[in-house]
């Protein structure tokens, strides 16, 4: 009920200006950081080099980005592996 | 010696003109002697929103040309004793004007007046570029919007990078009842987000475009909501601490309830 009245008053916690803060928040650290697209790719590519060394990843599924808390920022990789290596 | 402000946000529509001309006619109002500067060169606007448009014979490239002498260009406002205009040329572009140029114009205004307020154009080449070179601080408008937060931000770091230091932030065209329902966001947010000292919050307001309509500044309007946020920003600006006014708009059957159910 008090969801229902909530939502009736517009105070969701999916309220647009949380959307819009947190649009925001990430789109500034990536201006703030100046990094560009090209560049963030060309991480990954390097990325993928070095860790296929090592293992087998899901290159498609790799995921690289930057993120920010308490004034710091993150780089962020998500990066699915399919196989080790064996060792030698 | 005077001191030298310019005001900035970015983007474009924000409210830097009409910030301009309220700040330039609050401080008139206040016995101090002003000139307000259109640094917006091919997009001449200040002028009309002072109400001064029919009054022009020279511009600033005029000025920095040689064509006149800076006196002969500046515009004197007769309903507000101090308050003077250096309008922009209008047929010109961007490039008809230096950094350098602009410094030593600045230098030389900033012995008459007490303050020299430069509306400064959108966009951040080369007429940003002129708008910031001769000025001691900065401020950066902006409107609770994603668009302009952002481009506000992206100023911020350029003024910086450029040795102002300290800009200070005027939030323009602010909803308290947007707010209230979590649609716009709030001044903490904007706080939060840009982190910069706030100079004041400017609620959106009908009569704005009332008086700008008629060639006058809602700074003179003693009943509405807006002038008085820019009555004290301009003393803030003159270094009086003022604190921010209540915006809330007086509460109806909705926020009562609101309040009665405990969702504030």
């Amino acid at each position: 009920m008090l969801d229902f009245l909530s939502r009736f008053f517009g105070r969701e916690s999916s309220s647009s200006k949380n959307v819009a803060k947190e649009r925001l928040r990430l789109v500034l650290v990536h201006d703030r950081a100046n990094v560009s697209p090209d560049l963030l790719t060309a991480l990954k590519n390097d990325l993928i080099n070095v860790i296929s060394n090592y293992m087998e990843i899901d290159e498609k599924a790799l995921e690289v980005s930057l993120d920010s808390s308490d004034n710091q920022v993150a780089l962020i990789a998500n990066i699915p592996v399919k196989k080790m290596k064996r060792a030698n | 010696m005077g001191e030298v402000i310019v005001v900035t946000s970015g983007k474009g529509g924000v409210g830097k003109t009409t910030t301009t001309a309220n700040l330039g006619t609050g401080l008139a109002a206040a016995s101090k002697k002003v000139c307000l500067v259109d640094a917006d060169i091919g997009l001449r606007n200040l002028d009309v929103v002072l109400g001064l448009e029919n009054r022009i014979v020279y511009d600033i490239v005029d000025v920095t040309t040689g064509v006149c002498r800076l006196r002969q260009a500046l515009i004197k406002d007769k309903r507000f004793e101090g308050l003077h205009l250096l309008p922009a040329a209008q047929t010109k572009d961007k490039t008809a004007v230096n950094p350098e140029q602009m410094k030593e114009l600045c230098e030389e205004l900033r012995k008459e007046f007490d303050y020299v307020i430069i509306d400064c154009p959108a966009g951040i080449e080369q007429g940003f570029r002129n708008a910031i070179a001769g000025a001691d601080r900065a401020i950066v408008v902006t409107t609770p919007e994603v668009s302009a937060v952002r481009d506000a931000d992206r100023i911020i770091g350029l003024l910086e990078a450029a040795d102002l230091r300290e800009p200070k932030l005027i939030i323009n065209r602010y909803r308290p009842k947007m707010v209230n329902r979590g649609d716009m966001m709030s001044i903490d947010d904007m706080n939060e987000i840009l982190a910069i000292d706030l100079l004041g919050v400017v609620p959106e307001d009908e009569q704005v475009v009332v008086t700008t309509n008629k060639g006058e500044t809602v700074v003179r309007d003693d009943k509405s909501l807006s002038g008085q946020a820019y009555r004290n920003i301009t003393r803030r600006i003159m270094g009086e601490n003022v604190p921010l006014m209540n915006l809330e708009e007086p509460s109806g059957l909705f926020s009562a309830l609101r309040k009665m159910i405990g969702l504030k």
